[in-house]
């Protein structure tokens, strides 16, 4: 058994045709570049070292924390005792906060994919007048920051009394222009005119078109929408800020930081050690997240990126 | 009880919203005036009506406070909500006035913030609930902090008297004195440093709330308020003085290259490599929660001074329970602040690390002789509650203090990294004050 043949399998991800295996040694055996390598590897890196030092700091005492070289183990081995005091500091908030996360994310994200997923649907498949006004608008939309229009929601919300409520986080990150653009240009490229035709043609409402045809069709890029506004909710800092004051309400970000703000004030207590620790316990979900629908990320980026 | 140190990003952000808002607040300034016939008996009718506030605070001993408060009064209702630390919560105070909802009834508010939430009329005058009775309840220095023209406006919760901790252990391995005047204290931070390139006297990145303290010992005045009428001048001798010491320190590096409140910070106290600070009184209760390994090391003493045998101090930081204009029941919040700040909300809260502002607590046996584990068994408070006797009167704070502070490290805080010198510095930090408070419609005077 040697990697080499397992190799051509897992680089296409389909099955390749024979008479194109001239262009597969190429791509199997491609030139070695000392620059690249060593590029990749400082890149590796520097995503990895700060990965690692979390979790090898989320094992010591707050005492060793201090006294000890960051990026190896030092004194007793505490990340369980870390683990559950970050659970229960407080009566337990750190709970209450990733049960609010999990809401923003489930609410904000899931819908910010269903519209971005009907949106992208219907702009790619149907004519319309003012299609290519709508089209300006997502593409200007994308062009700004969210945090550019934190401070205008919030005065907007607070006039409809929505700000200190779920419902400040949940509105604005419903809205994904990018995840309607990401839509669109999938559900162009990925859904056959001639087959919503066929469609049609035997009797399918829309509807059941779109559900029963389309939607199959459309997985890799749903799950790929549905990662970006994940991560995007998911680490989301700025806009709960300046929206929530009611720590019952926050987020784990938000949460993180009031822990790590702690330390800074007069006679709060610093607690290093749990906020390492809460912050290794919040990447972990997003972490699985990509390690379980890395298969359909790939594809969902890859796509529209090759003609047939 | 107080922050005042923040680490300049986070300053950066909280002052992006700030900036956006302070204006905004300032110029609507038609908030609703308190009603003329509130005094103490319709304090006492709140109380007994009840009701439900909300009371934006950081100070973790209040938690205690509101519990007790609500057993006592069991009709009125305490929401209690930390909505960030100093500027972080100011950013959302200005924010919430600005949008005119979702203001607090009580908001914690330190001394050197309240003139700019004060004259921009956000705050009620507490004189109309009685606040004008509690005169001598508080030590002076507080006190006056409150006070802005005629009016109070918010209750004193505690007070930071400066005095010197330092690391006993430093000072006695090499065998020398700790300082009592300020070239002493010179002549400690090169020995202390010399022996070991990596230890210090002590840290200072720049810190505005340290400075303003520094100057406010040494007797000067940079800061003149009257009205909207606004002096500034960093050139007197106080400002002078205090200039002079520490670019000797800055130059011959002397001080630890270390934020206040980082990781770092903390790390540096517990192992020697920050020898003394010369922080405000309830610097304690941190010590004992983040330095465990400074545990027995640690003692106080009075703060230097500039002349031998004198007893100036200063305030360092210590804040504030104040009452916004926008709050829809004035009478019940008064009524918990002075619960919390002048009533049994200030011995539960003593119990809890804090530092107190009232003179019958710092003058009380309990209080003084209380001996510190953490400290060998020192009676800590028996010096800090001398310097609060000692603070230098009349200091006062600009009605824009939270901008100015803001700026502080774009301005002196280049004299701990470039070749600007300090005195360079404190000239460019009065003329950008003064610049942004003339475009808020102060008259700035020179």
């Amino acid at each position: 058994m040697t990697t080499t043949t397992l190799r051509p399998a897992l680089r296409g991800g389909g099955p390749t045709t024979p008479s194109r295996s001239g262009r597969r040694r190429s791509a199997d055996k491609p030139r070695r570049s000392v620059l690249l390598t060593v590029t990749t590897g400082v890149v590796l890196l520097y995503s990895v070292i700060p990965l690692l030092w979390l979790v090898i700091n989320s094992t010591k005492t707050q005492a060793s924390l201090f006294g000890s070289f960051g990026l190896w183990f030092s004194g007793d081995f505490a990340l369980w005792d870390n683990v559950v005091r970050t659970l229960t500091y407080d009566d337990g908030i750190f709970l209450r906060w990733l049960g609010n996360t999990l809401l923003y994310v489930v609410v904000g994200a899931g819908g910010a994919t269903a519209l971005a997923v009907i949106g992208g649907y219907g702009l790619a498949k149907f004519a319309f007048p003012g299609k290519r006004a709508v089209f300006a608008v997502v593409i200007g939309a994308v062009a700004v920051p969210g945090t550019a229009l934190a401070v205008p929601t919030f005065l907007m919300f607070s006039q409809l009394g929505l700000t200190d409520t779920p419902w400040a986080v949940i509105i604005p990150s419903l809205i994904s222009p990018f995840g309607l653009y990401l839509m669109w240009t999938f559900a162009a490229e990925a859904v056959p005119a001639e087959l919503l035709e066929a469609a049609r043609v035997d009797g399918a409402s829309e509807l059941r078109t779109f559900l029963k045809i389309s939607l199959p069709l459309l997985a890799p890029g749903i799950v790929t929408v549905l990662l970006f506004t994940m991560v995007a909710t998911w680490n989301n800092y700025f806009l709960p800020l300046i929206m929530l004051k009611d720590p019952n309400w926050y987020p784990l970000t938000l949460g993180l930081n009031a822990w790590n703000a702690q330390a800074a004030t007069a006679g709060g207590e610093a607690i290093f050690d749990l906020v390492i620790t809460g912050s290794l316990l919040t990447i972990l979900p997003l972490v699985a997240a990509f390690l379980l629908l890395q298969r359909y990320w790939q594809s969902g980026l890859a796509a529209g990126g090759v003609k047939e | 009880m107080t922050t005042h140190h923040r680490r300049p990003a986070l300053r950066g952000v909280a002052l992006a919203g700030a900036l956006t808002l302070a204006l905004a607040a300032c110029g609507s300034g038609s908030a609703e005036t308190s009603d003329p016939t509130a005094a103490a008996g319709d304090v006492q009718s709140a109380l007994d009506a009840g009701g439900k506030i909300s009371v934006w605070a950081w100070e973790p001993t209040l938690e205690q406070v509101v519990t007790d408060f609500e057993a006592k009064y069991p009709k009125v209702q305490v929401d209690l909500v930390n909505a960030g630390t100093g500027n972080d919560q100011y950013t959302a105070l200005q924010n919430a006035i600005a949008a005119g909802s979702g203001v607090p009834d009580v908001a914690q508010v330190e001394y050197y913030a309240l003139p700019q939430f004060a004259i921009g009329e956000s705050l009620a005058d507490l004189t109309a609930f009685g606040a004008g009775d509690l005169d001598g309840t508080f030590t002076p220095g507080p006190w006056a902090s409150v006070k802005s023209g005629d009016g109070i406006y918010g209750l004193p919760m505690d007070s930071g008297p400066m005095a010197l901790f330092y690391d006993t252990t430093v000072f006695e391995a090499l065998g020398v004195a700790v300082p009592t005047t300020w070239d002493e204290y010179l002549t400690a931070a090169r020995a202390i440093h010399a022996a070991d390139p990596n230890a210090y006297i002590a840290n200072d990145t720049g810190d505005a709330g340290f400075t303003t303290s520094m100057i406010w010992q040494a007797g000067g005045q940079p800061y003149a308020v009257d009205g909207t009428d606004v002096t500034l001048d960093f050139t007197d001798e106080g400002s002078t003085q205090f200039a002079e010491l520490w670019q000797q320190l800055i130059d011959e590096d002397l001080l630890a290259p270390i934020g206040s409140w980082s990781d770092e910070w903390y790390q540096g106290l517990g192992n020697g490599t920050i020898a003394t600070l010369t922080i405000g009184a309830w610097m304690p209760a941190n010590l004992e929660s983040g330095v465990e390994a400074g545990a027995g090391k640690w003692r106080v003493a009075q703060m230097p001074q500039w002349e031998a045998g004198a007893t100036a101090t200063s305030e360092n930081g210590g804040s504030s329970l104040a009452v916004p204009e926008a709050s829809t029941n004035k009478e019940l919040a008064y009524a918990f602040a002075e619960y919390a700040d002048a009533g049994d909300g200030v011995q539960t809260r003593i119990d809890g690390g804090a530092f107190p502002a009232t003179t019958a607590e710092l003058e009380s046996d309990a209080f003084v002789n209380k001996e510190f584990a953490y400290f060998g068994g020192q009676k800590v408070n028996e010096v800090l509650a001398q310097s609060a006797k000692d603070v230098v009167a009349d200091w006062q704070y600009l009605p824009f203090q939270v901008f100015a502070n803001s700026i502080f490290n774009d301005t002196v805080g280049q004299a701990y990294v470039s070749s600007t010198t300090v005195s360079a510095g404190l000239a460019a930090w009065q003329e950008a004050s003064a610049t942004y408070g003339t475009d808020q419609g102060f008259t700035i005077k020179k």
